[in-house]
């Protein structure tokens, strides 16, 4: 298997190349955490596309089931087919939906699945998965069926850390904390997005939002793709990149997104340069 | 030196499992690292460690171990195949050799002479040492809380990074922003179906209908909701101040995230009288005794400050230190608290270093005292989901809840 090094359009650091690697190689999951627009749910496109397989998406939402990612029965089109009369409804099987995970697992070739944002369901939706993620087989209770995988996909499971994960869980995957991207891998992820701007432009914009990163006390810093959408909002209006700062951060809209924020880094920013910053009361 | 490394993350509370160690030997006998030192510490990391709480642990652990190892780490491979010969000869613990007992060995000793033999043939390219610079095993991350990196892109190696400790802030006995608090608090919610808005329940409906021989049968049920109604009691200005940002976060992630039936947050200063009051600007009391009576006893309550004043302002019993008038003391108002409210605990974002003595000491008496730090807030909700009192704590707060 081909080690994976990221494509053209994603810029991996050499930790997730190799916790990717790892995972393929062992046919663990692969979750991964992070900072907000650090490319968690981007990852898996990526890997999709550097191993030239397709992928399957799961978004998960606080009402998921585990089974809903394997098959969906839907007794409710049953029920009714039964009162009309339509088709045969003592053929269950004709009311069995694969989910993303069943898709894959029957599929010919292995595929990447994407388990997007896992902490948004209920607590028990892990520990529902582990089975079926361990052996990557399943039985349709429905039916008595048992569909398992030809292929070990690929998973790639998303978490936004809003709930904490079960140990056996954890247990079982490979795990990799994206990092917020240093101003060397940032310049070169920038680059992916807006490959012909000039480079003054783009020093000036890292210069400014890594300081504004480093304002203490913002409720949302801004991140990537806040970096990229302000980039294009700079390249549009023609801006001198060298008086970025000085302007107070035109455009700040696109990069902080609560009225808090703005107000304490358009204070940081506008304020006379030799004013420090002095704590009030005691 | 490999099995020394296993030991040391336990022994550092980094949860290791036998599991995860053997997926590493696994993922080492494949050859997955690369043979270098660098992809040894990549590879290890992705598989023992589950939370970037632990990446900061494992990175001083990875650095005590592996300092002055060689850099190409050939010799990991060996040591593992000397390993793996007789595992059983060592001294191990119970669980790792049952869990060894359990696994092919054969097959992976086969992988791992194959391997071996390999690295063999290869050109011998003068493997050259690390670590031996004379920095201090911590040290390069040092002032910088952010972390400091080393070289930047694909040439760092790995104990540049392990010993930069990027991941300092990420410890879970530090507090960091709201949205993890707001996580921590969730904890708190308990979900029930008592009332509410009715919802349609499909399965129930089916099985209903189906038992009414095919009629529909609707069956409706209450949909969840959080049952939990909190009180926060903040302390704020004079030695407050310091931690004035981290309390803000703590309120507005009870808040925003806290998913509360109801939540109620008043202020006090250093301790609560005979009024509280709903801003910090103390300009709208609110009588605590009427408090008191309103909320009944299910209200959980946290109390946020520091507990450090003048031993004055806790105990004198001719009225209250801020208010002119006559009333019980400090502690008698505390004790009163605790006593109608079960569910309550006391968050100090002082180290719990400093909780020995003084006021502190006098309040942690009355109050389950917890640190305002991740790890604190968590077994804090843990207090709070099943609060134990023990005997003495209950006849402290009796006796001191009668007050003059």
């Amino acid at each position: 298997m081909q080690s994976f090094t990221g494509t053209s359009e994603y810029i991996v650091s050499p930790e997730l190349a190799r916790a990717v690697d790892v995972a393929v190689a062992l046919g663990r999951p692969l979750l991964v955490k992070g900072e907000p627009g650090t490319g968690k749910t981007l990852l898996a496109r990526d890997i999709a596309r550097f191993y030239n397989t397709p992928l399957e998406r799961w978004h998960v939402k606080s009402t998921t089931k585990a089974v809903d990612g394997l098959y969906q029965y839907d007794a409710v089109r049953r029920l009714h087919d039964s009162r009309f009369g339509d088709g045969d409804v003592r053929d269950i099987g004709r009311y069995i939906t694969m989910g993303p995970l069943g898709r894959a697992f029957q599929r010919d070739e292995r595929i990447v699945v994407l388990i997007d944002e896992i902490d948004k369901a209920d607590l028990e939706f892990p520990n529902d998965l582990l089975h079926e993620l361990d052996t990557m087989s399943f039985t349709v209770a429905e039916t008595g069926e048992t569909v398992a995988a030809r292929h070990r996909p690929i998973v790639i499971i998303t978490s936004n850390n809003e709930k904490e994960l079960p140990d056996a869980f954890l247990r079982r995957c490979v795990f990799h904390w994206i990092e917020f991207p240093d101003r060397a891998l940032m310049s070169r992820i920038v680059r992916v997005h807006h490959a012909d701007a000039e480079e003054r432009l783009l020093a000036g914009a890292l210069e400014a939002f890594y300081a504004l990163r480093a304002v203490d006390g913002l409720r949302k810093p801004p991140s990537t793709s806040e970096l990229i959408d302000w980039v294009s909002a700079l390249r549009h209006s023609g801006m001198d990149p060298a008086k970025l700062l000085g302007a107070g951060l035109p455009f700040i809209g696109t990069l902080l997104k609560k009225e808090q924020d703005i107000d304490t880094a358009s204070r940081r920013f506008s304020a006379p340069p030799n004013k420090s910053g002095g704590r009030t009361g005691h | 030196m490999f099995l020394d490394f296993f030991y040391k993350l336990r022994a550092r509370g980094v949860p290791v499992t036998t599991h995860t160690w053997l997926a590493l030997v696994e993922a080492l006998a494949r050859g997955l690292h690369g043979d270098t030192l660098d992809g040894f510490y990549q590879v290890a990391r992705c598989i023992l460690i589950q939370s970037e709480s632990h990446y900061d642990e494992f990175d001083r652990v990875f650095a005590e171990s592996f300092r002055g190892a060689a850099a190409d780490a050939r010799d990991l491979l060996q040591q593992l195949a000397d390993w793996l010969k007789d595992p059983r000869a060592q001294d191990l613990d119970p669980e790792l050799r049952a869990a060894l007992a359990g696994m092919d060995l054969e097959q992976l000793r086969r992988e791992l002479a194959d391997r071996l033999a390999n690295q063999k043939e290869r050109h011998d390219g003068g493997s050259h040492w690390v670590g031996t610079g004379g920095t201090s095993p911590f040290g390069t991350g040092g002032a910088n809380p952010a972390g400091v990196r080393i070289g930047g892109g694909g040439g760092r190696s790995a104990l540049a990074v392990a010993d930069a400790r990027r991941f300092k802030e990420f410890r879970r006995d530090l507090v960091l922003d709201t949205r993890q608090i707001a996580a921590a608090l969730r904890r708190l919610r308990r979900l029930t179906r008592d009332e509410g808005k009715l919802r349609l329940d499909i399965d129930e409906t089916i099985d209903a209908t189906a038992r009414n021989c095919g009629d529909i049968e609707v069956v409706l049920t209450p949909e969840r909701h959080g049952d939990v109604r909190l009180l926060l009691l903040l302390d704020v200005g004079g030695s407050m101040d310091p931690h004035a940002q981290l309390v803000s976060r703590l309120f507005s992630a009870a808040h925003q995230g806290g998913g509360f039936k109801e939540l109620r947050s008043y202020y006090f200063h250093n301790c609560v009288y005979q009024r509280l009051f709903e801003d910090a600007g103390f300009n709208k009391p609110v009588s605590t005794a009427s408090l008191l009576k309103e909320l009944d006893s299910k209200w959980t309550v946290v109390l946020v400050g520091d507990a450090y004043m003048h031993p004055g302002e806790l105990t004198m019993s001719s009225g209250d230190w801020w208010e002119s008038s006559r009333g019980p003391s400090g502690l008698t108002w505390l004790a009163r608290l605790a006593d109608r409210f079960p569910r309550s605990a006391w968050l100090n974002p002082e180290p719990p270093g400093l909780w020995r003595s003084g006021t502190i000491a006098e309040i942690a008496r009355v109050f389950s005292m917890f640190p305002l730090t991740l790890a604190g807030l968590e077994d804090m909700v843990k207090y709070l989901r099943r609060p134990a009192l023990s005997s003495e704590r209950r006849s402290v707060i009796t006796t001191l809840a009668r007050g003059r």
